[in-house]
């Protein structure tokens, strides 16, 4: 009784109906929050003094690196569960979570290349953090480019879901690098169990960005995924009524 | 709260760091908005092949069934 969820979660046309509600609250909820966030970041947050306006950056910046992590893990545990419950629907949010991390992977590195110019003089350094960030990307793309290799769905699924747990052990060299390789990157400001080493009135918005990020990425996945939904159930009589009858 | 900066000049400008700063948004902003309407576009276009399809095989099933 208590696991009827999981496996009515693993139905397909249930959670296409379920989700359409959410998602619209998701993507609208992200862009309030995102326009919010930007406009108190840019011109209302006060000015660093070391960096001076430089740093503004952060808002995006972080939040887009944060998302990028933590969405590697959505991905790889998505690809774990379709391997151990055999759960198609689980590999479908697995496909629809690569190229949003991807992006958002891409977004963190360039908006950190950006900023590293006036910071530390350069664009790109090889320096852990930064190395670390480009394998992440270069793993997101893998699993984007390992989808469309194969013929048969299933073959796919499971190839990409064993390239996502094994590139997991990034994750954890990513978010300890600063830490392990004292090179150029900064260690983090924001720290959840000890002192911030960031004043307030610029941890808002930045906090405020960083659940913005987050919802939007769900959004992102949950609408992929529908859509994923749809073209695997095409041959089904409720995908064809959809399709058919323009809703 | 108020705006940080004096004018708008300043703040399109900020102390040299202006480039930098919007470029930096602008990237992630246009980017976003491609994510945004990605799943839109596909699913349109899904719809649209569905439709051409069930198109071509209305005339057969109207044979088959005469």
């Amino acid at each position: 009784m208590a696991w009827q969820w999981f496996h009515r979660l693993g139905s397909p046309k249930w959670f296409y109906e379920k989700t359409a509600r959410w998602t619209q609250v998701l993507g609208w909820l992200a862009l309030a929050m995102l326009s919010v966030g930007v406009v108190w970041g840019l011109a209302f947050a006060p000015e660093e003094l070391k960096q001076g306006n430089s740093y503004r950056i952060i808002y995006i910046h972080v939040p887009t690196a944060i998302v990028s992590m933590a969405g590697y893990y959505v991905m790889a545990l998505s690809g774990a569960i379709g391997l151990i419950w055999r759960m198609k629907l689980s590999y479908m949010v697995m496909k629809s979570a690569a190229p949003v991390g991807a992006a958002l992977t891409f977004a963190a590195l360039a908006t950190g290349a950006i900023w590293g110019k006036p910071t530390w003089g350069t664009y790109w350094v090889w320096d852990a953090r930064l190395t670390s960030m480009l394998i992440l990307f270069f793993l997101y793309l893998g699993v984007m480019a390992l989808q469309e290799a194969y013929q048969n769905q299933e073959s796919a699924d499971k190839t990409c879901a064993i390239l996502s747990l094994v590139g997991m052990v990034n994750i954890p060299i990513i978010y300890k690098s600063v830490d392990w390789f004292f090179t150029l990157h900064q260690p983090a400001t924001l720290k959840l169990t000890e002192k911030s080493t960031i004043a307030p009135e610029m941890a808002y918005p930045l906090i405020l960005m960083i659940f913005a990020v987050y919802i939007f990425y769900g959004w992102l996945v949950l609408s992929k995924t529908r859509v994923e939904v749809l073209h695997r159930e095409a041959k089904t009589q409720w995908v064809k009524d959809i399709a058919l009858g323009g809703r | 709260m108020e705006f940080y900066f004096d004018s708008l000049a300043d703040f399109w400008w900020m102390d040299g760091h202006g480039p930098f700063v919007w470029a930096a948004y602008s990237v992630t902003i246009v980017l976003f908005i491609a994510l945004a309407f990605g799943p839109k576009l596909r699913k349109a276009k899904f719809i649209k092949q569905q439709r051409a399809l069930a198109a071509r095989q209305a005339p057969a099933e109207r044979g088959s069934k005469e």
